[in-house]
């Protein structure tokens, strides 16, 4: 063997010393630039902590809970945006959940063959629409809609908190409707992915033992997905709440907290997108980073508590 | 729909059964009886059509898209196949066991045994607890589970999941059980169990089991049923079929020279 | 016999059950495809008809006047996406040959969650953080930062897509290249990544799809600009922007405008996923989670 490397492949042998050094600097080039991007990362956080000081430095931390917005009067208080978030991002998800997840489970057990690729082709294509193109056809064609639904509700049910206020169109209803249907293909798409790792002979064991198709998905494949489902769910919530453009075209834009779905607010991702190019003083754009770190850190937290959940039913619940 | 009205004499009765994929014939004109309490074993080669004629027994072939069966087949006085019977409703009499072991995910042992009761909507706990009690007693797992009930059902071994599963099929009493080749993804011990369990089983229930194991079909079965290319070559005692066949091709098969 | 009734009766609810149930996952997904259709018919038949020559040569008219065009945000995305793929698509195919074929140890672990974490990151704090590394101390909006902010956001589906299909390539490739006596990362760039590049455009179109509608962080780098991009230290219009700032004015010509950009918008990121799914099917590997 030595003797037949020595004698065709010289070059092999001769340049041995070189062929280590020089798969050493690959390597350590390779792991260089791991490192500038582990730290370009890190630095994420430094730099929007470092923006969002001055404003840190006026307002301490009760920023978070301060009702009052209003740039202005030098003002600075989040919670208007914090509330606006969660209320966009659970009213998309109680919206958009149930129909990803049925839809996933037309797809994936019920629909005949030829439907399902192209069907599934076709909601994927949703989510590759851009968040700005959604905007502009929500503020044409959902606002208008929301409106109507809004007068005729008002009409037939009087002034209930929910749907309090003037009919305006854009405000929460309308930006957790056009949320709705861009985490749709998300959550539909993992979940897709879960049930189709469901072995088909669970399903059929599940019918003899007679139980309805209806009852064999629930028993067999919904019940073995909860915690696909729960993680799709949890990702659709992450894409939500750092949805931006969208929402800013939609929602109204104004710090409030009002009860009503009809009423206009700002999310954390709308306020800075709305504001951030107009921002005229240094304050106001600290606040608004500051928003932003927020934002960033509750992304990161949903995004880890989507990873947490698939060990923690591994580990608990035997899956 | 009174099924067990009759008993003794013929269980169930297969008339000239084909199964289809599309054009494709898989089993072709297939027709033999299966007597109560009997256990029959299906072998032959793979590929052969055994595994799908189990499934237009309790009508499951036709849940594959493209699936279809031709013929008759009879379930005590029941035409499985009639225009007025409900497959659901025929699945709750037919009790099944697949090749692998398959407890349902995040169901604990105890809801994985009375899952056929739990969707029929029997709610009551003593009922349920005795209903378990009884059918892991029957499939020999209950002195090994009794304690740890609530634990996952795959949490067990192989060979315990595959008992277990045996245990969820006769928990709604059936009066026929498939077996789908139960025993080829478990180890020698677990199989030997499983082979000891069948004899107390078929006091009460009729088994049509199907194998690739000869000596499992040779130890278990009574009637032996030898099936090639689709077409049921030969059927009779478990006895004449392995000491004198009279055709050529289950002589070959039985003597190793294929498949 | 009392309990045989009461038996055939539930029996009723459970079957009612199921052909309910069976109908509402099928309504489910009609209405999830719903909007989708609307969506698609609104661009089509409101974008297309604004469309003509001038749309993609003129510049924008004065504010409130009809005509003119989106010339230069076309171009302005244009630029700015090839000057982001230029200078991030080496960086996520280093990371992902890092990932693939150096698998063990902290710093693959740690670069693995930081690219998970980066894929879900909302894009406009991509855009905060840029804005706080280039445009505070240039003191300027400017090309520079939109191209960096695009950038960012292309580094993870490229690294991801990369790692992927490298780990999918049987190992005795590489053995059969070490056997040869070349070095390992001679094996890895003519041997590795040339017997994968189809699978690895795949992944770099979906990027490109993804970066093409990005508006949010665009907004606060490359901001906006109403005439010719005249260099990457200036500010510069993109199209997202453009449809963007057009749809909010209350002027009826430019939300025409608004709806042939997003029609010329939409046709180039579809197109992009499109060529992506090509490459994946001619490229014979499953190149992901998208393959369904």
């Amino acid at each position: 063997m030595m003797f037949l490397q020595g004698r065709f492949l010289p070059v092999a042998v001769q340049k041995k010393s070189e062929v280590r050094s020089s798969d050493l600097a690959f390597l350590m080039a390779l792991r260089g630039l791991a490192l500038i991007l582990i730290l370009g990362f890190t630095s994420i956080v430094f730099f929007l902590y470092f923006q969002s000081r001055p404003l840190i430095a006026q307002e301490g931390l009760s920023f978070f809970w301060g009702r009052e917005w209003s740039p202005a009067d030098n003002r600075f208080g989040a919670l208007p945006f914090i509330y606006g978030t969660l209320v966009t991002s659970a009213l998309a998800l109680l919206l958009a959940s149930p129909v990803a997840v049925g839809s996933a489970l037309f797809l994936t057990v019920l629909a005949p063959h030829w439907l399902r690729r192209p069907t599934a082709f076709l909601i994927e294509m949703l989510a590759a629409i851009p968040s700005v193109v959604y905007g502009l056809w929500g503020i044409f064609m959902i606002v208008p809609l929301v409106r109507t639904f809004q007068v005729d509700l008002q009409n037939v049910v009087g002034d209930v908190p929910l749907f309090s206020g003037p009919p305006l169109g854009v405000g929460f209803l309308a930006a957790g409707l056009i949320l709705a249907i861009m985490i749709l293909p998300t959550i539909a798409s993992v979940c897709r992915e879960v049930f189709g790792a469901v072995p088909t002979v669970n399903f059929e064991a599940a019918l003899t033992l007679g139980a309805t198709r209806w009852e064999a998905l629930r028993m067999a494949v919904l019940r073995a997905s909860v915690p696909g489902i729960l993680t799709a769910v949890t990702l659709g919530l992450g894409r939500a709440l750092g949805e931006t453009m969208a929402v800013t075209m939609l929602v109204g834009n104004r710090a409030v907290i009002s009860p009503s779905l009809n009423s206009v607010g700002a999310t954390m991702a709308s306020i800075i997108a709305n504001e951030y190019p107009e921002a005229a003083s240094d304050l106001h754009l600290s606040a608004l980073t500051a928003v932003g770190l927020a934002l960033f850190v509750i992304s990161l937290l949903v995004n880890l508590g989507a990873r947490w959940i698939g060990t923690f039913y591994r580990r608990k619940m035997g899956f | 729909m009174n099924l067990g009205v009759q008993m003794g004499g013929e269980e169930l009765s297969l008339e000239k059964v084909s199964a289809f994929f599309g054009k494709k014939e898989i089993v072709k004109s297939v027709s033999f009886d299966v007597a109560n309490r009997e256990v029959m074993a299906l072998i032959g080669p793979s590929g052969c059509g055994k595994s799908t004629l189990l499934r237009c027994i309790n009508r499951l072939h036709e849940e594959t898209p493209g699936a279809w069966v031709r013929g008759r087949i009879q379930l005590k006085n029941l035409d499985i196949y009639g225009p007025a019977v409900d497959p659901v409703e025929i699945r709750s009499h037919i009790g099944m066991v697949f090749q692998k072991p398959n407890p349902f995910p995040g169901f604990s042992i105890f809801e994985n045994v009375v899952a056929g009761l739990t969707i029929r909507g029997v709610r009551k706990r003593s009922y349920l607890a005795d209903v378990a009690e009884r059918s892991l007693r029957a499939a020999a797992l209950w002195d090994e589970v009794k304690d740890i009930l609530k634990a996952p059902g795959l949490s067990l071994s192989g060979g315990q999941q595959q008992r277990l599963c045996i245990a969820r099929a006769i928990a709604v009493n059936p009066s026929l059980l498939l077996m789908d080749e139960p025993t080829s993804a478990l180890d020698p011990i677990s199989t030997a169990k499983i082979e000891e369990l069948l004899f107390d089983l078929k006091k009460n229930v009729t088994i049509l089991i199907v194998t690739h194991n000869l000596q499992q079909a040779a130890r278990i079965s009574d009637q032996v049923a030898f099936m090639y290319l689709g077409d049921l070559v030969e059927v009779g005692s478990t006895a004449q079929i392995f000491t004198k066949p009279t055709n050529v091709q289950t002589e070959n098969y039985i003597t190793g020279r294929f498949g | 016999m009392a309990r045989d009734q009461l038996h055939q009766s539930h029996f009723r609810r459970r079957k009612l059950k199921n052909l309910w149930m069976q109908f509402l996952m099928t309504l489910a997904t009609v209405i999830a495809i719903g909007p989708l259709l609307m969506v698609f018919f609104h661009i089509v038949a409101l974008g297309l008809p604004s469309l003509n020559f001038s749309f993609f040569t003129e510049l924008p008219a004065p504010t409130g006047e009809v005509g003119g065009g989106m010339g230069n945000a076309i171009l302005g995305s244009l630029v700015m996406i090839a000057m982001a793929s230029l200078i991030c698509i080496p960086v996520g195919i280093g990371a992902g040959v890092f990932l693939a074929e150096f698998p063990r140890g902290s710093i693959p672990r740690t670069l693995r969650l930081v690219i998970d974490l980066l894929a879900s990151l909302p894009s406009i704090v991509v855009g905060l953080y840029v804005y706080a590394v280039l445009v505070v101390p240039m003191k300027s909006f400017s090309a520079w930062a939109g191209t960096w902010a695009l950038g960012i956001l292309m580094v993870p589906i490229v690294v991801k897509t990369t790692e992927e299909v490298l780990r999918l390539l049987p190992f005795h490739y590489r053995e059969a290249g070490l056997a040869l006596g070349l070095s390992r990362w001679r094996v890895i760039c003519s041997i590795v990544l040339r017997s994968r590049r189809k699978a690895i455009l795949t992944g770099i179109f979906l990027a490109l799809a993804r970066i093409a509608g990005e508006t949010a962080p665009l907004l606060i780098t490359a901001f906006g600009n109403r005439n010719w991009p005249s260099g990457l230290g200036e500010p510069m219009a993109s199209l997202p922007v453009q449809i963007y700032n057009y749809a909010i004015s209350p002027f009826e010509d430019w939300h025409r405008q608004a709806w042939a950009g997003a029609f010329t918008l939409v046709s180039l990121v579809f197109a992009l996923n499109l060529i992506s799914r090509a490459l994946m099917t001619s490229g014979g590997t499953r190149g992901g989670e998208l393959g369904g």
